[in-house]
């Protein structure tokens, strides 16, 4: 980097000694390792959209996701609302955490974690759920019941990337539920007083956050757009 | 907020703490919820509407209020917002590749689509049928992959 530029801010950062960042290795990276996740997760979804952009016709996801569980009848895109709001209270109570932790607070951390647990648990159980019922539909990889918009005979491909990319998704909420969990269990055993800081459950805090908002881009392009 | 780039005071033996307190958390998840009440309620309204650029312009609107659900997250609740200018550009600016990542491919997919339906008869006539009922377990269509 140029060291010609006023040695105020260069030098206070870069000349050794501390993190030029001002921040964590460990947390830098943490964000390098989500930017990576980001580019898989964004490879998979622009998969998804250049297929659709190639097809001439695609099932209407508001006629394809219309059911709740133990609700009869026609209800267009409810379930999956009730999944993204569980999904955004559970990144407000990992919010929560972090600050807690910030604040020293070991009870706090702990409360704001459970909550965070039982809302990634949640998350998934209702994901099972949806698959459960699609697969009672007919729809699984290599097969898709739905007809197009129009009518006409729609492609596999439709079940094929929404099994896959939500799959996915799935995975990434599971360990993130394990990583909550491990961190609970540290919390508990006052590792992080031993430590004098909780700048782990801010990196499990990071994961958790990209979780929640790789389900905002997948819930809009499969379920919205 | 007490960060800046030029303004961060003595340390202490870890690492600065960012972001702010409670009534922002809670602020940020209010904006949230009514974006993504927002999006619910325009996806559901495109069930009831058929004329294509109304819904193309709807779907617009929506991916903008993702994109904006998502500046939210990322700003505050991962807490890029009070970093350090440089750190951001670090992260954001990689991921602007997105732009042409996303441009480039449906372009392609657009593309694939015309050369399919110009050169591909078979291609044609096959999508344009009228779908069969289907036995939950049977194969209902012998695609595999793009075709």
């Amino acid at each position: 980097m140029a060291t010609t530029t006023p040695a105020t801010t260069a030098t206070k950062y870069w000349s050794g000694g501390k993190s030029p960042f001002n921040v964590e290795y460990g947390k830098l990276m943490m964000w390098y390792f989500l930017m990576s996740d980001a580019f898989t997760f964004g490879a998979f979804l622009i998969s998804y959209g250049t297929t659709r952009f190639a097809t001439n016709g695609w099932p209407n996801p508001n006629h394809v996701f219309n059911s709740f569980p133990g609700i009869e009848g026609n209800l267009p895109l409810l379930f999956v609302s009730l999944m993204t709001f569980i999904l955004i209270l559970s990144s407000v109570t990992m919010v929560l955490a972090v600050h807690e932790g910030h604040n020293m607070n070991k009870k706090g951390v702990a409360k704001y974690l459970v909550l965070t647990i039982i809302g990634g648990l949640a998350f998934l159980s209702c994901q099972a759920l949806e698959w459960t019922h699609l697969y009672h539909e007919g729809a699984w990889w290599g097969r898709n019941p739905f007809p197009n918009a129009d009518g006409t005979t729609s492609t596999t491909n439709f079940s094929n990337f929404f099994f896959t990319i939500t799959g996915f998704h799935g995975f990434h909420v599971f360990s993130g539920v394990i990583i909550n969990i491990i961190m609970l269990i540290m919390t508990l055993k006052n590792k992080f007083e031993q430590r004098g800081h909780y700048l782990m459950i801010e990196k499990a805090g990071l994961y958790w956050h990209f979780v929640d908002l790789v389900w905002v881009f997948v819930f809009t392009c499969f379920y919205l757009v | 907020m007490e960060h800046t780039t030029t303004g961060v005071v003595a340390h202490e033996h870890h690492e600065h703490i960012v972001g702010g307190g409670r009534k922002e958390i809670y602020r940020v998840t209010i904006i949230l919820s009514v974006l993504t009440i927002i999006e619910l309620a325009l996806g559901f309204s495109m069930y009831y509407i058929t004329a294509t650029l109304t819904l193309h312009i709807i779907k617009g609107i929506i991916l903008i209020l993702m994109l904006a659900k998502a500046f939210y997250i990322v700003g505050y609740f991962m807490h890029l917002r009070h970093e350090l200018r440089n750190m951001i550009m670090t992260v954001v600016v990689p991921l602007l590749l997105f732009v042409w990542f996303i441009i480039a491919f449906l372009a392609d997919g657009d593309s694939f689509n015309n050369l399919k339906n110009r050169y591909d008869f078979y291609y044609k006539e096959h999508m344009s049928q009228p779908m069969k009922k289907q036995e939950p377990k049977e194969e209902p269509t012998k695609n595999k992959g793009l075709d």
